[in-house]
């Protein structure tokens, strides 16, 4: 195999990579075919989360921040203990975003900075490559006492956050957009032309229906700010930014497999820094950087002279033409020490504000079998795969919510999307165990479990109809999901302006059995700020966050007559 | 400046300020992109009235296919409401994520059936759909409705707003309201309802399934909810209204959730005379029409009779 086939492997590898991640995120989608006599619980036919728990950091940090690998992160090691001994070919070969990376980088353009020698110089070692091995310090230690942190940079979470909640639905309006627009023409042939375009487009990509996602600008920002820098420096967040490049590189100390240099047959041409991805230093004369490499083996390929080589135990020995590979990390100490104590007092800096338990938003309303916040926040890698498989688009990525701690953390807002009580999607994708997944009787509750309670909803008085206006409404009750009904109705006869008796019947809530599922809130008729709400209080996962002094499976109620009029 | 320079740019600006008013004017209030509603009128889906048969029977049979259609052949056979092609839109309740057991939407075999009928009685295309109130898919999916609609070779719609059409219902609250297309372009309409307990409005049957053609801004109709369903009930009425009384739910109505709250009763009633069915139906809940405020409404609207035994009423039990 000559080294120009492996280098068609690489590309190959990088594409295959990237479209199984692409199409991973795709599948989590409620999309699925069930049988309704023999299947009461809608599950996903693929492990749609997996890539995300191929990911080491995200198994570092979650094993630091609550102790335990959860299910599939031990899929990780698949990726770690090869990197050990050969380095960073996951960031070269199978990163998704470090292919996109990639890719952007060799976008021809006429800069200067990306031909001949200013790309060259560009691709010699800097130091600023060493800030991700402070990033990635200043992470694990705030994850290490149990703030993790990492996803907001970790680029897998990175990547699948982006897709599911700003690439896609963007995507989604943008062509639903032109398509209305081109057959806003009303010429037949043209429409029908767009819609022969549009059908296999939207059934490949898009959505059952569009979504709309609170925050979505800043994960737009990020992921657009580390596209764009490419154009600055080649490759500048693989190189210089991310995190598990970072972990990955510092794991590769001991590596025996790497460059090997050739100074006699070497005649200076420079073509292997020129096609350098990771700013590594393989040419002749300099120290190569093993925690660097991507192992593109570029620089091999380009190499006319046959100078360069990666083989497994690489000669050590150098010469003062040649300097053995330098395979430590470079940092300084100082520095990496100063990282880590950052990163531990981030964790009392965030804990002291408010956001967490002392003032905590009423409407953090977090995803049916969230575990308790404290573990939440050491468990949730913002990856927005809950978010983008909810089937009413009811959750979405936080801004302040939850503080800065819990940014694009998944909360409910039930006025866009109410929680199906059937469904338990998000807790059979979340890949780290922030929700757990639910069977359907921990979810909507039977004579032995309790249903499981995101919040309580809360009649505002002087904004619902039949208590303030006098008008027949209790639309809540009719959508109320629980049985019996947590909501229920009082015939009372009230007066209305004229002074002439109505009699409405105005709904109360039964704090027992509601489960916070919003559906009352989401079909509210009082559009704005609707008059039914929910807030987080009676939440089946915290102790604390409660009204009533117990709370137990209600007794049925005495059977009801129907109510006449 | 030379006095070329000075004509030239005064030209140009002047041809710039000229470009800027014209548009202005041009795009000035013309009404470019308001939306202008297509008015359509009443649809009457109804057959002409046949002596022969009564406009309501009932049948009950633990066989529910069967039971569909000794009823259906008690108020002449399907031969007497579809012809050979006809669009057909049936409308069952598929208004909630709960399974045909738990008596919310209506039963998958009786929509199945339907179909069957209806395509062999030679129709050109059969549509079942429903606006959901709980997310689509998973009501269709759940129900079982899909399945069973689409192996008998109907066309089941998921609507989307694309299927909504700004229409003017021409009732008393309903005006101009976004309403299912397939509502609009069929030849014949089955109503296909369940029975079911509502809060409000009592009841929940054939009348009131037809909220489910409507799109916007619904949940205000519970302001008006005797008028709205009135409304509605004008607007389309239907061929036949075929009512799913093989299982009644009694309490924690629309939406039900407990087999405790589910009777069993077998029943199938066929009627062409809505009024008559959903005065009927609603007995199974224990219910006496003439005290429903909107079945009393709707029969003063003159969209049938309450008394049902006066309209040839024909048990089968």
């Amino acid at each position: 195999m000559t080294i120009r086939t492996v280098r068609n492997l690489r590309r190959f590898s990088q594409v295959l990579f990237f479209l199984v991640f692409c199409w991973l995120i795709l599948e989590t989608n409620f999309e699925v075919k069930i049988n309704p006599d023999t299947v009461s619980e809608i599950s996903l036919p693929y492990p749609v989360s997996i890539a995300l728990q191929f990911d080491p950091l995200v198994a570092l940090a979650t094993l630091l921040a609550n102790g335990t690998l959860f299910k599939g992160l031990l899929w990780s090691l698949v990726i770690l203990i090869p990197t050990v001994f050969i380095g960073r070919f996951f960031c070269g070969w199978v990163c998704p975003l470090g292919s996109v990376n990639h890719w952007v980088s060799e976008i021809k353009s006429e800069r200067i900075s990306f031909r001949g020698k200013g790309r060259i110089e560009s691709n010699r070692y800097k130091k600023y490559q060493r800030i991700k091995y402070y990033l990635f310090f200043f992470v694990i230690a705030a994850a290490l006492l149990g703030s993790l942190q990492t996803g907001i940079l970790d680029p897998l979470p990175l990547m699948a956050r982006s897709i599911g909640t700003f690439l896609l639905p963007t995507m989604h309006a943008a062509s639903e957009g032109a398509l209305h627009w081109v057959k806003s023409f009303g010429v037949g042939p043209v429409s029908r032309a767009a819609e022969a375009v549009y059908d296999p487009f939207a059934s490949l990509l898009l959505n059952f229906r569009r979504v709309h996602f609170h925050g979505i600008i800043t994960i737009a920002f990020l992921f657009t700010a580390i596209l764009v820098l490419n154009r600055v420096f080649t490759r500048f967040w693989c190189r210089g930014l991310c995190p598990l490049g970072a972990m990955l590189g510092i794991f590769s100390r001991f590596a025996v497999f790497g460059l090997q240099k050739d100074e006699k047959t070497c005649d200076h041409c420079n073509l292997c820094l020129e096609h350098c991805q990771g700013a590594d230093n393989p040419d002749v004369g300099v120290r190569w950087r093993q925690p660097e490499c991507h192992l593109c083996i570029n620089c091999q390929a380009a190499c006319p002279q046959g100078s360069l080589s990666f083989r497994f135990f690489p000669t050590l020995e150098g010469a003062k033409e040649n300097p053995p590979p330098a395979q430590q990390v470079d940092m300084s100490k100082r520095k990496a020490v100063a990282s880590l104590i950052g990163g531990a007092a981030l964790f009392p800096l965030l804990r002291s504000g408010d956001a967490f338990s002392i003032n905590a938003g009423e409407r953090l309303i977090r995803p049916p079998g969230s575990v308790g916040e404290d573990d939440f926040l050491a468990r949730c890698i913002r990856c927005g795969q809950c978010m983008r498989v909810c089937p009413n688009n009811a959750l979405h990525p936080t801004m302040m919510e939850s503080g800065l701690e819990g940014l694009w953390t998944p909360i409910l807002i039930p006025r866009i999307g109410y929680c199906e009580p059937s469904c338990t999607l998000c807790g059979q994708v979340c890949p780290t165990g922030a929700i757990l997944e639910l069977t359907l009787a921990e979810k909507v509750g039977d004579k032995e479990t309790p249903a499981n309670r995101i919040g309580t909803a809360f009649f505002d008085q002087g904004r619902c109809l039949p208590w303030a206006m006098a008008t027949h409404c209790i639309v809540c009750e009719e959508w109320c999901p629980t049985s019996p009904k947590s909501i229920y109705l009082k015939e009372e006869a009230v007066l209305d302006r004229q002074g002439r008796e109505v009699k409405v019947q105005r709904p109360y809530i039964d704090p027992n059995i509601c489960t916070g599922c919003g559906a009352c809130e989401f079909a509210c008729p009082v559009v704005d700020r609707p008059a039914v709400y929910v807030t987080s209080v009676g939440e089946s996962r915290s102790p604390d966050n409660q009204i009533l002094l117990r709370r137990k499976i209600a007794a049925r109620p005495p059977q009801e007559i129907p109510y006449e009029r | 400046m030379k006095r070329r320079e000075f004509l030239k740019r005064s030209g140009k600006a002047t041809a710039l300020a000229a470009v800027c008013g014209g548009a202005g004017w041009f795009f000035h209030d013309r009404h470019w992109f308001k939306y202008q509603p297509a008015v359509v009128s009443r649809h009457d889906f109804q057959v002409d009235p046949d002596s022969r048969f009564p406009s309501i029977a009932l049948t009950r049979n633990e066989d529910h296919v069967a039971a569909l259609n000794e009823a259906l052949d008690a108020v002449g056979s399907i031969k007497r409401f579809v012809q050979a092609g006809e669009k057909v839109t049936i409308k069952p309740n598929v208004g909630w994520d709960r399974t045909a057991a738990q008596a919310a939407n209506t039963s998958p075999l009786l929509v199945g059936e339907m179909v069957r009928l209806c395509l062999a009685a030679g129709a050109a295309k059969v549509v079942v759909t429903d606006l959901s109130c709980n997310e689509t898919r998973r009501c269709f999916l759940r129900s079982g409705i899909k399945e069973a609609a689409e192996k008998a070779g109907a066309e089941v719609l998921l609507p989307t707003e694309e299927d909504l059409v700004v229409t003017d219902l021409g009732g008393v609250v309903l005006t101009k309201w976004p309403v299912l297309r397939p509502f609009l372009d069929a030849d014949r309409l089955i109503n296909l309802p369940i029975v079911k307990q509502h809060s409000l409005s009592s009841c929940t049957i054939g009348m009131k399934n037809f909220y489910g053609i409507l799109g916007g801004r619904r949940n205000q109709l519970h302001q008006e909810i005797d008028q709205s369903i009135v409304d509605l009930a004008a607007f389309c009425r239907p061929t036949l209204t075929v009512v799913d009384a093989t299982r009644v739910l009694m309490r924690g109505g629309p939406q039900g959730g407990s087999l405790d709250d589910v009777n069993i009763e077998h029943s199938v009633i066929c009627a062409t005379d809505q009024v008559a069915a959903d005065a009927r139906a609603a007995e199974f809940l224990g219910l006496e029409a003439a005290r429903v405020s909107h079945i009393v409404l709707a029969e003063k609207a003159g969209l049938g009779t309450i008394d049902y035994r006066s309209a040839g009423y024909k048990e089968n039990i």
